[in-house]
């Protein structure tokens, strides 16, 4: 289809990719976490570690240097970087200085995330439903559909990037970690994030075609160093349930609330794109979602995040945690960008080029 | 609700999920009433219940929107219990 879509910007010449597929550069430092975890990164593995500066006293969900240094040491389990040794994915030295970053960031989140109430642990499926229509989220979608210009249309691609170019990824993680019921639940949906079998129907590949088409860069971690704090503590989020096994009911409940936060918002993405004269090209990803999160959050919400309470009902207040979490750092991401655009500046960390 | 393939003997089901649509799974075919299918891109499809989906017979999530409020079983006429 996308062949056929007349009036397409300039394609992004497909020059000098690293090699290995998705491998990215190490973006520059930001500060000293940043600074001794790159300089160590473009080392070798054996030699550990030099002593390393311990995370500041600021706000974890702000601070852009902690927060880039967990993105690149999560990244490591993903498509690590070029340049660095891939021993390094499980250096006990590196695994020490991340866990530093996590336990600050881990007591921040569970600071902003509003406490489970009593008697919502009984249903989860029920529970979800309700946390859900309660939320009172900024009305980024609303906004972007209605009154959001191109160039914000383009920084909200770039953001949504360093999740969407490896959609459904982190929640895999948790597949092992499942009994039979539950894992079922969550490979139905896994199916369909990654095409049903057939690649060009992945949705990581659809967003890819969807910033190609915008005459974005769609190469994995292209826009890394544009990205924000509050952007990148959405994916710290996910990666943090997804890496760690103690975390599985809140990677549940994040992926069940991700899917029932999706269709209404990825409807209004797409009008919000065919306002600013887009074709299929642009909006396949964001219509597609539409439809098939409407499966998703059926399926999420009662089979999985459900199933799961039923077979491990001690962890019905983790799901419903991972739920309100995401709710929680997705509201201050959605803030960050709304308070930028009202001041007329860029949301990301430095403007696009040529915008 | 429930049928036996006889080309696979794989199963159809349908299941009404509560607030929300009916997903389809197994073997079927989508068709409108002049027997044309109507596409089908992935292996479990949801249908609108609500009946105020924009991508109808497909579910849009608009229940959502609407405080659609359906029960996941089967609903009993009348009432087993008497309305309050």
């Amino acid at each position: 289809m996308s062949a056929t879509e007349p009036a397409r910007p300039p394609a992004i010449p497909a020059a000098e990719p690293p090699p290995g597929g998705r491998l990215t550069h190490l973006p520059e430092p930001v500060g000293p976490l940043t600074g001794s975890l790159f300089a160590a990164l473009r080392g070798d593995p054996a030699a550990g570690l030099e002593a390393m500066p311990a995370p500041g006293g600021g706000d974890p969900l702000t601070d852009l240097d902690l927060q880039l240094a967990l993105y690149c040491c999560y990244e490591l389990h993903y498509a690590g970087f070029e340049g660095v040794d891939e021993r390094w994915e499980w250096s006990p030295a590196l695994l020490a200085f991340r866990a530093a970053l996590e336990a600050p960031f881990e007591a921040a989140v569970s600071a902003a995330t509003p406490a489970n109430e009593p008697g919502e642990l009984g249903n989860v499926g029920e529970s979800l439903q309700r946390i859900v229509a309660e939320d009172d989220g900024p009305p980024l979608s609303r906004y972007l559909e209605t009154s959001g210009t191109r160039g914000q249309m383009l920084e909200h691609v770039v953001h949504r990037s360093a999740y969407q170019l490896k959609e459904a990824d982190p929640h895999s993680w948790t597949i092992p970690r499942l009994s039979p019921g539950p894992k079922a639940a969550l490979l139905e949906v896994q199916f369909d994030e990654y095409g049903g079998g057939r690649a060009e129907r992945m949705h990581a590949v659809l967003f890819a075609e969807t910033m190609r088409a915008l005459g974005l860069d769609p190469r994995y971690g292209a826009y890394l160093e544009l990205l924000p704090a509050p952007t990148l503590a959405t994916v710290n989020l996910l990666s943090g349930f997804g890496l760690h096994r103690r975390r599985r009911g809140a990677a549940v409940g994040h992926l069940a609330a991700f899917e029932m936060t999706s269709s209404v918002p990825n409807r209004r993405y797409g009008n919000a794109l065919r306002r600013l004269g887009c074709g299929k090209d642009v909006t396949e990803f964001y219509d597609e979602h539409v439809e098939a999160d409407a499966v998703h959050e059926a399926i999420a919400a009662w089979d999985l995040a459900g199933g799961l309470a039923r077979e491990e009902p001690q962890l019905a207040g983790e799901i419903l945690f991972g739920a309100r979490a995401l709710l929680a750092l997705e509201a201050r991401w959605a803030q960050h960008l709304l308070d930028a655009w009202e001041r007329s500046r860029t949301s990301l960390r430095r403007p696009l080029d040529g915008d | 609700m429930s049928v036996m393939s006889k080309e696979r003997g794989e199963e159809t089901t349908i299941t009404p999920y509560r607030d929300g649509p009916y997903l389809v799974r197994g073997p079927f075919a989508l068709r409108d009433p002049d027997g044309d299918p109507i596409p089908v891109t992935r292996r479990t499809i949801a249908l609108c219940r609500c009946g105020k989906s924009r991508t109808r017979p497909y579910c849009d999530g608009t229940h959502k929107l609407i405080g659609f409020r359906a029960p996941g079983v089967l609903e009993t006429w009348p009432p087993e219990r008497p309305e309050p």
